[in-house]
């Protein structure tokens, strides 16, 4: 297994209406994890890479800037 | 009415403002916390602060409005777009607390509000209607209804708007998956999950009708503008007159819609959205029960200052009293809206106005939304300002709103003018050709 990490990052500052994955399930690449809310926008967040999600860094409510870490993810 | 609450932010409150102070009456402004710096709120007579947070907390927030207009003694609220504009509930509020709601009766934001009910009632009028199924409750209701219809066909919920929820089908295996995607989204979206299915058009063109009427039975439908120019289902570019119609099918339309609307007993202001299709011709997708964004097209070309029209009417006055006898269209206008977004992904882009430069050119109208210096947030919608021009006929027009746009200098936030410019050098839009993606 690799040891490898990534970040998942938020395209655009918005509020995170969702996350739909759960700590610790394996996500395939470009599989939506979350859906962050701008402008009235549902904005989808595609892990870039399959892996398995470690750790969310936040959770739903939170505003996030443009940038920001969503979560982390373990290289599959 | 002597005074009125702008129920909005902006760039439509900027404009009802203006609106109001030409009629001689009162502004009220509301105000989040975030939008405190706008340029809106120094433009009226008084503002009111709604605290912090999101729309929910602030232009959503129905007691704090209520409260607001009462303590500033306002005897008319108005909606602008968006936000509690098509809230029928609010509207009722508003006019029991013996306000003027500056908008259609609340019977009318509610029953036209749902698509299908719309349909429903307006298809016995003489409204002409594409062919579609009644309200599906299963996926076997699905497959019947595709199976008498035929293929390709537009899966839409009943109470949405900007597209969301909406699944073309053009295989008979995509049905399970748009019925599942489809009620999934709708349930989320609107709460309720009423789908219907309609016939696809090959080259739909998105053609809709301005419709003025007072509270005496009087209506005009004051043409049509083409908005087309979609991007994910939101309008980017508006013009009027739409061209490149049978002008005896228009002309038959204007007539028409004033008679139906004037014999259901319409009120106040409305746009009929309608779909055209060179084969299938015009069909009916929904009546906007308010001011449209892009009313300011229609006020280029006939003369007509649909806003103070709006209010007026909404405080009783008779249309003939409002409206010339005879409203022409002259020339032709062409709206740009500018987004802050990514114009190659559409996603939102937020930041703090570095440059916000607008033209000053003749022929060119600016509503602007922002000034310089201004923070964009993610709270709100993404439109930073609209683009108007008027010119003799349609290539004058482009090519003026190509030279406001390259005088246009926005920085700090990404827009969408590349796209914009885009579209208007493709040879599609010169040639006139272009069609609304997947209606």
């Amino acid at each position: 297994m690799s040891s490898q990490t990534f970040s998942l990052l938020s395209p655009v500052s918005g509020t995170v209406l969702r996350l739909e994955a759960d700590a610790g399930q394996t996500v395939a690449d470009d599989d939506v994890v979350a859906i962050v809310e701008s402008m009235k926008m549902e904005i989808p967040v595609e892990a870039e890479r399959a892996g398995a999600l470690l750790e969310w860094r936040v959770k739903e409510g939170d505003a996030v800037e443009e940038g920001a870490v969503i979560a982390v993810l373990r290289l599959a | 009415m002597k005074t009125v609450l702008v129920a909005n932010r902006g760039a439509v409150a900027s404009r009802v403002i203006r609106a109001l102070r030409k009629l001689g009456l009162r502004s009220v402004a509301v105000y989040s916390q975030a939008d405190a710096e706008l340029p809106y709120v120094a433009e009226a007579d008084v503002a009111v602060a709604l605290g912090a947070g999101g729309a929910r907390d602030t232009y959503l927030n129905q007691d704090a409005l209520l409260q607001a207009a009462l303590a500033q003694q306002c005897d008319g609220v108005h909606p602008g777009y968006g936000f509690l504009s098509e809230n029928a509930g609010f509207a009722r509020r508003v006019e029991e607390a013996g306000l003027v709601f500056i908008g259609p009766s609340p019977r009318w934001i509610a029953l036209l509000g749902d698509k299908i009910q719309a349909r429903d009632y307006l298809a016995p009028f003489g409204m002409p209607m594409l062919p579609s199924s009644t309200e599906l409750h299963s996926v076997d209701d699905l497959r019947a209804a595709v199976a008498q219809l035929g293929l390709p066909v537009l899966l839409k919920p009943s109470g949405g708007g900007g597209g969301i929820g909406m699944s073309p089908i053009h295989r008979e295996d995509e049905i399970e998956s748009a019925w599942t995607r489809s009620a999934s989204v709708t349930a989320k979206a609107f709460g309720n999950g009423g789908l219907y299915v309609e016939k696809l058009a090959a080259r739909p063109r998105h053609i809709e009708f301005q419709i003025l009427a007072d509270r005496f039975g009087n209506v005009r439908c004051l043409f049509e503008r083409d908005c087309s120019v979609q991007r994910r289902r939101q309008k980017v570019v508006e013009e009027s007159p739409a061209g490149r119609l049978p002008a005896d099918a228009v002309k038959a339309l204007v007539a028409r819609l004033e008679d139906i609307f004037a014999r259901i007993g319409y009120d106040v202001i409305g746009t009929v959205e309608m779909l055209y299709d060179d084969e299938m011709g015009f069909s009916f997708l929904e009546v906007n029960t308010r001011l449209q964004v892009e009313h300011a097209v229609t006020e280029e070309v006939t003369g007509v200052d649909l806003v103070a029209a709006q209010i007026l009417l909404a405080g009783g006055a008779r249309l003939d009293a409002v409206l010339a006898d005879a409203v022409q269209q002259q020339g032709h206008a062409i709206e740009a809206r500018i987004y802050a977004e990514d114009p190659v992904r559409f996603y939102p882009s937020c930041g703090t106005l570095q440059r916000y430069r607008l033209p000053q050119m003749p022929g060119v109208r600016i509503e602007a939304a922002y000034r310089e210096g201004n923070q964009v947030t993610p709270l709100y919608d993404p439109m930073l300002a609209k683009i108007i021009v008027h010119a003799d006929d349609r290539p004058t027009a482009i090519a003026r709103l190509q030279a406001a746009l390259a005088q246009t200098c926005i920085e700090g936030v990404k827009t969408n003018i590349p796209f914009v410019l885009a579209t208007l050098a493709h040879d599609d839009f010169l040639a006139h050709r272009h069609y609304t993606n997947k209606h």
